[in-house]
């Protein structure tokens, strides 16, 4: 059967079979950022979004995004790349085969629906992303730093914003 | 050459070399990019998503390889009809134990002649536990190979197996009668016993002291397999390349022990293999065996077909390379003063179906454990490592100094509960110090230990004084506060060996090559952080390359804690002759004496007359009418593995109704001599306590009566989420010695 | 592994519900278990296109639609919240992950009457029922006890009403199967104050109990103790990886002893 669907902002139509899973149409359609880890839904390696929404590409038929909106981290790798700057800057980066797919992407999805979540927060949020490498702690840090930049560079950017009307 | 000197000093080469703190303060102050918290250089690259792992860069043409594995604990395989299933469209080949040489040979990665018994075949007639390699399917396309898969008719004779490690010595039942079972090395082996390795060893009459002491804690401890949950699985694929070479890329720490393991298993010359490591999504020991690579191996060897096996995470935790499990006894005798005056251990460890890292890591046991203590008047370790019908043990994080640990540690703490001290107290008063000798520990003494710093240090961090022994939260909850010690080694001594060839290039840059594994840990980047110290460069200006067997200088590969120490030598020796090769090179072109100049990492001058030349222009004119080429090639290896040590302690709480478990604060303070990066260092240990808090917590191999393992998904293996690990803290008290270890052991549970 | 043969987005219930009729058709939930099974389905029936993804909110009834997905409920800011307090939310946000509850349907978890659910547990003790395309309405606890057929379940319905209702679970990690979920709701039931209890992950399905119970505001620990025992005491518990069937009738006795002082506690602080 065929489905037609965006990826990464591209529109694209491709042959699948009906049992067709979406994390090996992705990486079959060059998206090799997505990873398999478990098979069983916990590892949050395979998260990409649907509609923006982060989901498990594991388990998703690949038939049913049929005029859905799918993004991979190469559809965000400037995000990815600025956010993954400071992941590095902790060293929390370490294998890379479970941050930059599922981690990142569930970051930065988190970030679109909360503004200024709270260490708890963020600890929940990104709860179904396994790391076996970091223990967290490092990750937490990256997160932390970022959203301290991230903030003063809106602030500065509010503080423009107020002194032009002035 | 003074750089040299400073990174050099770091690392006294003789035992009695030891500096002052003061002394040590200064140098490290002056290092310029070692000791620095610099950004690994594959990061960009990682944290974007590149394809850059096994199965990324693999062939879209490979055959698809997997395996058939055994629903029996222990079984004959009585006949296997494979015609229907070749017959499936698609199907290259079905391979059984009739394919493969007769010739047994160990996947453990170590050092040849390997200290693990020969007793695999990549297929046998016998197979020895639930999920044992029972035959191969190749084809080209999952699909097809799942269908053939199914259509493999196997006729089993079910034998009874031997599931319980206490049993397993002298049990009628033998996991391998097999005659060309054979074992290399003295390790107590002995395969009609069931017996893998044993041995005692000792110090002064144990039980005599034992007799004298006022106290002796006498307990048994059970510590469980443990995956190391890779967040990648094993995998591996292999192609013939045009000179009918076994091409072999694989997600392995052990890419030179893998090729002389692949030659053996295929029974073939070492010459017809090459290996080569990509990047690798983590390893923690898993990796150290050759868990996947004999499959496509084989499958390409007799097709000739480019094959590769991604094993699913369900074959990851049944047909994998787990923690041993193992029984610990400790007696622990001391006076009423609370002086630890005798340690005996008996260790009886399950290596499972196969002997991979059987005989060495149940030495690790008390070998890393009893010479923490270093008043003791006598020491008795004693071992058995024994073959059952469960999946083979292998390498993890440790290496049984864990469990060891986790025991003599647990013992103490009772101890001190009997005596009514407070069991840092009894620490202060038994640990190790500097200068100590440690009988247990190879008769090597200490020449660098900050262990009593550490435990000061932990102690403020996590404000024992005022939590210990417990506090009542009022809600039927209690939080109280635990003490553990730790220590590893640095390399395998007078055994792990790591050579680096550096070459300089056009306009001056310099490659690395390494034989020594990145598997996530950063070793690439901090080798290339040594080498630009040495060299007097930026760190961008040495690139890196490793690991393929026919480029890399040889390298054991990356475990027992071992690639900073002993490779970051061989890095500090190379360059070495590399600067005074430089320095040859550019008196040469300068038209003087090598002893007459100098080279400052940009420039060789000669100093009589301020004449020089750069590095540059020294690399371009290597490449232009010369008749040598410009790099060195060093190789080092310790006769001694110095230990780093730790303190952790745990704040938990605990529900006292429910006795539902919550860490909550785990501080733990490192002495690992000098820090090369900071920030990797630190991450290193944080994911060692994240994952001995998923030990000590949460993670199980569980087994049914019959063998089955049902710990055969992240569903039911639960390593911790971020929810899980509470507050992580890790602070560094350096001593003189350096290594960075990446082991660390188990949590305390309070 | 699942094989599927076809995969049909349908653009009515009518048509689900025929397609479904065939004995190797599926209606596709969130695809979180159905994958992890061994099945060859024929058909699998997708019906994200029947506007079953929403909750909605009448003067009577919360309807929660089949294709909700966890996070909706586990989000939802509007009246479930207000009438029935944290409680839903706790019991959905230890599952798994966010990715999990984007995708799993609160139909696809109360129609598989699975033993460790979370959300069947707390929907039990509520006044829940379920909309079934041809069997009509049926209430959730007659529905847990039901054989799997061919009917379709449009989407689960709760009735207003003035309720306290707490939630809580034992896990080993936090994200973990539940050892055990248990949830109490009081108020009153056909003119008397009524106490309901559900148990789950005994590891069997949560069930429930009703009791008539005039329970004292000023009731003592001993006095609750001893309530949570009987109640406990008629559950059957089994044993597991996760726990045998001792502790969790102990975590049982606990939990609901727990959760009626907290109920009591804000009767209490109300009446204050």
């Amino acid at each position: 059967m065929e489905v037609q669907f965006t990826l990464n902002g591209k529109k694209v139509s491709t042959e699948i079979a009906a049992d067709t899973v979406l994390l090996n149409l992705l990486r079959d359609l060059g998206c090799k950022s997505v990873k398999c880890g478990c098979e069983t839904t916990n590892c949050g390696l395979c998260t990409v979004w649907i509609d923006g929404k982060s989901r498990l590409s594991c388990s998703v038929l690949a038939a049913s995004i049929d005029g859905h909106e799918v993004t991979t981290l190469e559809g965000v790798e400037k995000e990815a790349a600025e956010f993954g700057s400071f992941l590095a800057q902790e060293g929390a980066e370490q294998c890379g085969f479970c941050s930059p797919p599922g981690f990142i992407m569930n970051v930065l999805a988190m970030f679109r629906e909360l503004k200024n979540p709270s260490i708890e927060e963020i600890k929940e949020y990104l709860a179904g992303n396994l790391c076996r490498c970091t223990g967290y702690m490092g990750q937490l840090r990256a997160i932390q730093k970022y959203m301290e930049v991230r903030n003063t560079a809106v602030n500065i950017t509010v503080k423009k914003m107020g002194g032009g009307e002035e | 050459m003074e750089r040299i000197d400073k990174v050099q000093n770091l690392i006294p080469e003789k035992p009695e070399f030891v500096h002052s703190n003061q002394e040590k303060g200064e140098a490290i102050e002056s290092l310029k990019i070692v000791n620095r918290p610099v950004v690994k250089k594959d990061a960009a690259a990682l944290v974007t998503g590149k394809s850059v792992y096994t199965n990324d860069l693999a062939p879209s043409d490979c055959l698809i390889v997997k395996v058939i594995r055994s629903p029996y604990a222990h079984a004959l395989i009585k006949d296997i009809n494979t015609a229907r299933a070749e017959a499936v469209p698609g199907i290259e080949c079905v391979l059984t134990y009739k394919d493969c040489p007769d010739k047994r040979f160990t996947m453990a990665g170590q050092t040849y002649p390997e200290p693990s018994p020969y007793d695999r075949l990549i297929l046998d007639q016998r197979v020895r536990f639930v999920g044992d390699a029972a035959a191969i399917v190749a084809g080209t396309s999952e699909e097809a190979v799942k269908k053939a898969m199914k259509l493999v008719k196997i006729q089993y004779e079910v034998l009874e197996p031997v599931l319980d490690f206490r049993t397993a010595k002298d049990n009628p039942i033998l996991v391998h009668p097999e005659d060309n079972w054979r074992s290399l090395c003295p390790v107590g082996a002995d395969n009609k016993r069931n017996l893998c390795a044993h041995d005692v060893c000792g110090d002064g009459d144990v039980e005599a002291v034992l007799a004298k002491c006022d106290h002796v804690i006498d307990r048994v401890y059970h510590t469980k397999a443990n995956q190391q949950a890779m967040m990648e699985t094993f995998r591996t694929y292999t192609y013939l390349d045009a000179y009918g070479r076994l091409n072999v890329v694989s997600s392995t720490q052990v890419p030179f022990h893998a090729r002389r393991i692949l030659a053996h298993a295929l029974d073939i010359p070492k010459s017809k293999v090459r290996v080569i490591k990509p990047r690798i999504g983590g390893g923690f020991g898993a990796k150290q065996t050759v868990v996947s690579e004999v499959y496509p191996a084989l499958v390409t060897w007799k097709t000739g077909k480019p094959a590769k096996i991604i094993y699913t995470r369900e074959e990851s935790l049944i047909a994998s390379s787990p923690r041993h499990e193992m029984e610990l006894h400790v007696r622990l005798g001391a006076d009423k003063e609370g002086n630890i005056k005798a340690i005996d251990l008996y260790t009886l460890s399950n290596t499972g179906a196969f002997g991979e890292h059987g005989p060495t890591t149940v030495g690790l046991s008390g070998h890393k454990s009893i010479p923490l203590y270093g008043k003791t008047e006598a020491f008795r370790f004693t071992y058995d490592v024994v073959y059952t019908n469960v999946m083979s043990a292998g390498a993890y994080r440790g290496y049984g100094a864990t469990q060891g640990q986790f025991a003599v540690e647990s013992a103490v703490n009772e101890l001190a509960e009997v005596l009514g001290m407070d069991p840092t107290v009894l620490r202060e008063k038994n640990m190790v110090r500097q200068g100590d000798k440690m009988p247990a520990y190879y008769g090597e003494v200490t020449n660098s230990c900050t262990l009593d710093r550490c435990l000061a240090r932990a102690k403020e961090m996590i404000n024992w004084d005022e939590k210990y022994p417990y506090r009542d939260m009022g809600n039927g909850k209690v939080r109280s506060v635990g003490v553990a010690m730790s220590m590893q080694g640095s390399g395998i001594s007078a055994v792990d060996t790591g050579a680096v060839e550096i070459k300089v290039n056009d306009d001056g840059f310099y490659s690395l090559i390494i034989g020594a594994t990145d598997m996530g840990t950063g070793c690439d980047t901090i080798l290339a952080q040594m080498a630009a110290e040495c060299l007097e460069c930026k760190p961008e200006e040495v690139v890196v390359f490793g690991v393929d067997t026919d480029i890399s200088p040889y390298d054991c590969g990356s475990y027992a804690s071992s690639t900073t120490y002993v490779t970051g030598q061989a890095v500090v020796k190379t360059c070495e002759s590399l600067r005074k090769k430089i320095c040859e090179r550019g008196a040469e072109y300068l038209g003087c004496k090598p002893e007459d100049v100098d080279f400052d990492g940009e420039y060789v001058t000669e100093l009589a007359t301020g004449k020089q030349i750069s590095r540059s222009q020294i690399g371009n004119n290597v490449m232009c009418f010369s008749n040598a080429p410009l790099s060195a090639s060093e190789a080092f290896s310790s006769p001694v593995s110095p230990p780093p040590f730790m303190v952790g302690m745990a704040e938990v709480e605990i529900d006292k109704e429910t006795g539902v478990l919550e860490l909550i604060d785990y501080v733990a303070v490192v002495d690992c001599g000098t820090v090369i990066n900071p920030n990797l260092a630190r991450v290193q240990v944080e994911g060692g306590i994240a994952q001995g808090i998923g030990m000590a917590l949460y993670e199980d191999v569980v087994y049914n009566e019959k063998g089955k393992n049902f710990s055969n998904s992240l569903m039911q293996y639960k390593i911790p989420t971020r929810l899980d690990v509470g507050t992580i803290r890790v602070e560094f008290e350096s001593s003189y010695e350096r290594q960075d270890r990446s082991e660390r052991s188990l949590s305390e549970k309070s | 592994m699942l094989t599927i043969g076809n995969y049909v987005k349908v653009k009515t219930l009518e048509e689900a519900y025929e397609l479904n009729q065939a004995r190797n058709s599926r209606i596709m939930g969130g695809m979180m278990w159905m994958r992890l099974g061994n099945a060859r389905v024929k058909t699998i029936i997708d019906m994200s296109e029947l506007g079953l993804n929403e909750i909605e909110e009448t003067d009577h009834v919360f309807r929660i639609g089949a294709m909700c997905t966890l996070r909706q409920l586990e989000e939802h800011e509007g009246g479930l919240r207000k009438f029935y307090g944290d409680g839903i939310a706790e019991s959905l946000r230890h599952i798994v992950g966010v990715q999990f509850r984007n995708q799993a349907t609160v139909g696809g978890s109360i129609y598989g009457r699975y033993g460790f659910s979370d959300v069947l547990t707390a929907l039990l003790a509520l006044d829940t029922f379920v909309e079934l395309y041809n069997g009509g309405t049926v209430r959730l606890s007659e529905f847990v006890n039901r054989k799997a057929d061919k009917d379709i379940l449009v989407s689960v319905i709760v009735r207003k009403s003035k309720r306290k209702f707490r939630y809580e679970s034992i896990r080993q990690t936090k994200t973990d199967f539940p050892v055990l979920t248990c949830s109490v709701v009081t108020g009153i039931y056909r003119g008397q104050e009524s106490w309901f209890f559900s148990v789950g992950a005994r590891p069997m399905k949560a069930a429930l109990l009703e009791k008539q119970w005039e329970i004292p505001k000023d009731a003592t620990d001993e006095q609750l103790t001893e309530y949570a025992k009987r109640v406990a005491a008629e559950f059957t518990y089994g044993s597991n990886m996760r726990g045998s069937a001792e502790y969790r009738q102990h975590l049982a006795e606990v939990l609901l002893r727990r959760e009626m002082r907290s109920i009591l506690d804000e009767y209490n602080a109300e009446e204050k």
